[in-house]
């Protein structure tokens, strides 16, 4: 897994890469709890992860739900196909806010 | 059985990248479609994480994965040599609720068709198995 920050005109945007799983997922968490408390919009592109599983979701759902106490936006952007698939069987892909790219993310 | 896989792995999270592939793998050569082939990796992934966390407690162990066809039915089974787990406290969380932790049970259940701790071999602490129909070929 690989977790890469950029800031995008005060948005910052996370490019995860790889398999997120229970080696790797206390990382992202760190990364993303870490990023949350710096309270600006942040894009999760989730456009190269090849695998992700309870624990790197949980790791979203955490970040998610502290974005949300603060008012903050956290979006995942131009998720692809097997990560989909895992928020879609936790029914979660109706719950976080999905982009269909990272630009589309960032706009207003 | 007639076991397409049989391999013994050290219940480590460093490991499970080698589970994985070798789980697709093992599917993949099955017949299953791809879709399918990534569900059942995701199923034994997340069993063998409640090996590690909840079985082993995160100490040292194996974790034994056999696979193999079934009548169309695609069995996996995951042998530990941890103590036996209670049952009765494995079970899914509630969707309802949006928090962290708790999914992995539910992607086990929502995913394989038929789950169930065996009696274990002789030495073994637990033996699940997961079955999924995946078609009527022998």
């Amino acid at each position: 897994m690989i977790v890469e920050t950029r800031d995008v005109d005060g948005t910052t945007v996370v490019l995860l890469s790889g398999d997120v799983d229970l080696q790797h997922s206390p990382r992202l968490r760190k990364t993303l709890m870490e990023l949350m408390f710096d309270r600006r919009p942040v894009v999760i592109d989730m456009s190269a992860v090849s695998y992700i599983d309870s624990s790197g979701i949980a790791s979203l759902v955490e970040a998610y739900q502290m974005a949300r106490r603060n008012s903050g936006r956290f979006t995942l952007a131009s998720v692809s196909p097997p990560a989909l698939r895992v928020l879609q069987l936790a029914r979660l892909d109706k719950v976080f806010t999905i982009a269909p790219t990272v630009e589309a993310a960032i706009l207003p | 059985m007639n076991a397409a896989l049989d391999a013994r792995y050290p219940a480590r999270p460093e490991r499970l990248q080698e589970i994985r592939r070798a789980v697709a793998e093992t599917a993949g050569r099955m017949g299953c479609a791809d879709s399918v082939v990534s569900d059942v990796v995701l199923a034994v992934d997340e069993a063998c994480q409640n090996i590690i966390r909840h079985a082993y407690h995160g100490s040292d162990g194996d974790i034994v994965v056999q696979m193999g066809r079934e009548s169309g039915r695609l069995v996996v089974r995951l042998i530990d040599f941890a103590p036996p787990v209670d049952v009765a406290k494995i079970c899914p969380r509630a969707l309802d609720e949006v928090r962290p932790g708790g999914l992995g049970t539910h992607f086990i259940r929502s995913i394989m068709d038929e789950i169930a701790f065996l009696p274990p071999p002789a030495g073994a602490g637990n033996l699940l198995q997961m079955v999924k129909r995946i078609g009527s070929e022998p």
